[in-house]
């Protein structure tokens, strides 16, 4: 389990390279995002004393932008893009479809743990709309069928391991 | 790693291809998801263990999305071909010198390829590469031949407009920037800032040119750098696009290798350092003042202009913000000349510009056109009309702040202007094709919400304008819709263009706005007679066959 009472090695290199530069929070945030999958609160505390700044200044920088999550992810991440071209492709029923089998709205994790549901902007595959994503890895082409029977694939690799 | 003087700069020419040929497989973000990453391992493993004399390369996009994963094979003396919709068993059996005629894709016709000149030419992970395309040489031309002056006039000459919406002359942007006191006249007096946070939906251009020749954006930041006076640069880029972020950090640690970044460039007294800032998924950013807000690691607020950042910018020093389109441009025309690069386009607006085409279209992905072509060459002639022998509707230009261009329309050749007159912007550059199946007012109401999401908050004509002009189109589309709604509509859209702070609110009603104007008899069928006649909006009819 994760102590965020100190910032880990890693970071704490990070913060210091970044610390003397200006308009350094955001990458800052970006790191430890990376790092954690989220951005805890208790690390804000400790961001606040190292790069002295206030508690209130960090968190409405966090809150601002959509990128940053306050609470730790599931395991698998699905983002479904939303993008124009990909909403006129049949993006809303895909996503109604997995929101269904998920037994979820977006913004939420599965009871499981298993999946966390989310719409994005727009990745830029527009080619290959309708898109998906999952931990980054993007999928294309999507319908109803094809996106559950991903979230199968998944699902599957979770009972074998 | 010597670093590179303007002699060894000149070493470096386009070598003969390999006579026993080459494969390139096209790796950017679409690409790889549709699998190219697969078929690249596989012919870098298979080439190696049979031994066979063929060189495997990647390289950028090639433009052409809707054939992914595409791969460019050269075998022997034959010319070159291109190959799209491989998969891994496929693809491996062109290695036994089989053709596989179905699988042929040809690049569509009456493109000019300036920005895009090295996309899918070169491979986007080496500087060498780059280097034997000239690179490098329009900043050796600036330094060594022009002067910062000079180097502005080319750009006047060439009639660059910024290419990332608004299309202000590049010239004076840079002029005044470097024209503009600075508190600081040494390391840190000037800047300048690479726009790429290309939040439009349905746009990525940006995105394939950072990812497919990062080196000829940073060239023309250094350009940009040097004619302003600058001596640090900034990208900004969306962290949704994390190749992007890769191959720039990739190419500028090459950079600094190879002396074209740091201190005495070139051996001359130009010095330059350039770092990336990564957004954090807020469309507001793209907006000049708010992505300046973003890098000093604020909110994301725009503020009020002026005074414009080329007087008072990133820090309060002056800084010139361009866009990576933009920049692309810069070093060909320094090479090419200004004037050459006038030649092309039409009117005011002169050279090329990208356009994304997805949506319904037969051939979506990448179109680099002169300006002047009409929006019907672009849509039939490069992307092949629409798919599923679909009837065209519309085309909506520039995103969220565009508009919806209707058929009577697609004559129009395109222009800063033309586009304008229309109701809508060149934007970046993404065009969405719709077809019978898309009903205008659930796409006005898509971006309305797009924008009341987006919608920074700061100032109230945008905030409260958004949320009143989305909650009437869903009384529309959900039956309810009134025909004094429509008057109410215009009258909040006109408060949210006079009133509002900043680009994001004042462009956008574009998108309804438009709509009104093109398919005002659809609004019209949805308030009284409860028909959508695309079957999108879901509580009313889908009218009789």
């Amino acid at each position: 389990m994760n102590s965020y009472e100190t910032l880990p090695d890693q970071l704490s290199t990070y913060v210091n390279k970044w610390k003397p530069k200006k308009g350094s929070l955001v990458m800052i945030l970006h790191a430890v995002q990376d790092y954690y999958g989220f951005v805890p609160k208790e690390i804000c505390f400790v961001l606040a004393k190292e790069l002295k700044v206030p508690l209130a200044r960090i968190y409405e920088v966090l809150t601002f932008y959509h990128y940053f999550r306050l609470e730790l992810p599931a395991k698998y991440r699905i983002a479904v893009c939303m993008g124009t071209a990909c909403y006129l492709k049949g993006a809303p029923d895909n996503l109604d479809a997995i929101k269904e089998n998920l037994n979820i709205p977006e913004g939420r994790a599965t009871e499981d743990g298993l999946f966390t549901l989310e719409i994005v902007r727009c990745y830029g595959c527009c080619g290959l709309a309708p898109v998906m994503s999952i931990n980054g890895k993007i999928y294309g082409k999507l319908d109803k069928k094809k996106s559950l029977g991903i979230l199968d694939e998944y699902r599957q690799k979770e009972t074998d391991s | 790693m010597p670093k590179l003087t303007k002699e060894l700069l000149d070493t470096y020419k386009t070598p003969a291809s390999p006579e026993t040929g080459y494969i390139k497989v096209g790796m950017n973000t679409c690409g790889i998801s549709a699998g190219a990453q697969k078929i690249y391992d596989a012919f870098v493993h298979k080439v190696k263990e049979k031994n066979i004399p063929i060189e495997i390369k990647k390289c950028g996009c090639l433009g052409m999305c809707h054939a992914e994963p595409l791969i460019e094979v050269k075998i022997g003396g034959k010319p070159s071909v291109l190959y799209g919709r491989l998969d891994r068993e496929k693809a491996l059996s062109l290695l036994e010198n089989k053709s596989l005629p179905e699988f042929l894709v040809e690049e569509s016709p009456g493109q000019k390829k300036i920005v895009l000149r090295n996309c899918g030419v070169i491979d986007p992970e080496r500087i060498e590469d780059y280097l034997e395309k000239q690179g490098y040489q329009a900043i050796k031309k600036s330094i060594f031949e022009l002067g910062p002056e000079k180097t502005i006039e080319e750009i006047k000459k060439s009639g660059l407009r910024g290419r990332g919406g608004a299309g202000f002359p590049t010239w004076r942007k840079w002029k005044s920037t470097r024209e503009s006191e600075s508190s600081d006249d040494n390391h840190h007096g000037r800047f300048i800032i690479c726009n790429g946070d290309e939040g439009d939906p349905g746009a990525y251009m940006d995105r394939s040119v950072l990812e497919g020749d990062p080196h000829s954006v940073i060239e023309g930041m250094m350009i940009a750098g040097y004619a302003i006076g600058s001596s640090t640069g900034y990208f900004y880029i969306r962290a949704e696009y994390p190749l992007a972020v890769e191959r720039i950090r990739k190419a500028i640690a090459q950079c600094y290798r190879y002396g074209l970044l740091g201190k005495n460039i070139l051996q001359s007294d130009f010095n330059f350092d350039l770092e990336t800032r990564l957004g954090a998924g807020a469309f507001v950013c793209g907006e000049e003042t708010a992505l300046i807000a973003s890098i000093e690691g604020r909110r994301g607020y725009p503020r009020p202009r002026p005074p414009y950042p080329s007087v008072k910018g990133l820090w309060g020093k002056p800084t010139a913000i361009n866009n990576v389109e933009t920049l692309a441009n810069v070093p060909y025309i320094i090479l090419n000349g200004g004037e050459n690069y006038s030649r092309i386009g039409t009117g005011q607006s002169r050279g090329t510009k990208v356009f994304a085409l997805t949506g319904k279209i037969m051939n979506s992905g990448l179109a680099e056109v002169p300006m002047g072509m009409t929006l019907r060459e672009i849509i039939y002639k490069i992307g092949g009309g629409i798919a599923n022998n679909k009837e065209f509707k519309a085309v909506q230009t520039g995103g969220p702040s565009g508009g919806i261009i209707s058929k009577d329309h697609l004559d129009t050749p395109i222009s800063y202007e033309s586009l304008q007159e229309l109701g809508s912007i060149m934007g970046s550059g993404g065009m969405i094709v719709m077809d019978e199946d898309d009903c205008a007012v659930d796409v006005a109401k898509f971006f309305m919400k797009f924008c009341f999401d987006e919608s920074c908050g700061k100032c109230a004509p945008c905030r409260i304008g958004t949320a009143q002009a989305l909650k009437i189109l869903e009384k529309i589309t959900g039956g309810n819709g009134r025909r004094e709604d429509l008057d109410n509509l215009k009258r909040i859209c006109h408060a949210m263009q006079k009133a509002s702070l900043c680009g994001l609110g004042q462009t956008a009603p574009n998108p309804l706005l438009s709509s009104l104007r093109n398919f005002e008899d659809e609004y019209l069928e949805h308030i009284e007679d409860k028909i959508c006649r695309a079957g999108r909006c879901r509580e009313l009819m889908k009218r009789p066959e």
